[in-house]
């Protein structure tokens, strides 16, 4: 290592290495403290709207003419099947916080956990 | 001298587009964005040995072939934007020569997936800001291995290359 780069220089890298994995850590905390569950899975494809599913109601949803394949459970959505080769979208996992997509770019699709709608009971007053 | 450098640049570009075609065949991980980044092997070292306005010229060259090559409309965007932002970030930071190769490479790398984002951004809206801790953690990994490997190449190379 000491051989290879420049001792000085190899110190002021370090420390800009450093400095991104905590901006990295930081921005982590900044945009999940700011979460909160979400209502509804809403299906975008070319950036208009298409169809949008309550995260409180489970079932299975063919998208976009059956390019891509939700599935809700658990207050979760995620994509089961995709028609793309690598699968992507369904590698991405399942989602549930205001916010959150999943992207399956070949077929121009997202998946957005929005809030509005509520996901059975939030509050019992009385 | 003039013909030299013309036919290092163009093995350049074959090498470039090679390590594209390579890493296209790695699996990834299934977050959009988040790749080793091989091609910039080549950029880094191009940056090194020949300049800032090659490596460029590299980068952007490659970028355009393999998109048409291998790529769809959307893919191009999405390079060419993380490209030009990458480029600018090293060309820059190699020219006030207080950084090493490993942090040029780094910050390359992070401004690459930067440059995604902000594609991403305008193409799909705000909400792919959530990927951004992620992305700056996986490009500041991938830059300092590629930094490292970058730095072999620069130091090993013949130098009348």
């Amino acid at each position: 290592m000491k051989r290879l780069f420049a001792d000085k220089k190899l110190r002021i890298d370090l420390i800009v290495i450093a400095a991104l994995l905590v901006l990295a850590g930081v921005l982590y905390l900044l945009l999940n403290s700011s979460r909160e569950e979400g209502g509804v899975a809403v299906v975008r494809v070319n950036g208009v709207e298409t169809e949008r599913h309550s995260l409180a109601v489970e079932g299975t949803f063919s998208l976009n003419g059956g390019s891509n394949v939700l599935t809700i459970a658990d207050g979760q959505a995620w994509l089961i099947k995709a028609n793309c080769p690598d699968l992507l979208c369904v590698k991405q996992g399942k989602i549930h916080y205001t916010g959150q997509v999943i992207t399956c770019l070949p077929n121009r699709l997202t998946v957005t956990i929005e809030g509005g709608e509520s996901n059975g009971v939030d509050l019992v007053v009385g | 001298m003039r013909t030299k450098r013309i036919t290092v640049m163009a093995m350049c570009i074959a090498l470039a587009m090679i390590l594209s075609y390579v890493e296209s065949q790695i699996p990834s991980p299934g977050i959009p964005g988040v790749k080793m980044g091989l091609p910039n092997i080549v950029v880094v070292f191009c940056l090194y040995r020949l300049g800032g306005k090659e490596a460029a010229g590299i980068s952007l060259l490659r970028v355009l072939l393999v998109s048409i090559l291998f790529g769809h409309a959307a893919s191009f965007m999405y390079s060419a934007g993380g490209a030009v932002l990458s480029l600018v970030g090293m060309i820059l930071l190699k020219k006030t020569d207080k950084l090493g190769c490993l942090a040029v490479s780094v910050v390359g790398a992070v401004l690459h997936n930067f440059g995604q984002i902000l594609v991403a951004w305008l193409l799909m809206g705000p909400n792919v800001i959530y990927y951004l801790p992620v992305l700056i953690l996986s490009g500041t990994i991938a830059g300092v291995i590629i930094g490292m490997l970058s730095a072999l190449m620069v130091k090993r190379i013949d130098p009348k290359l």
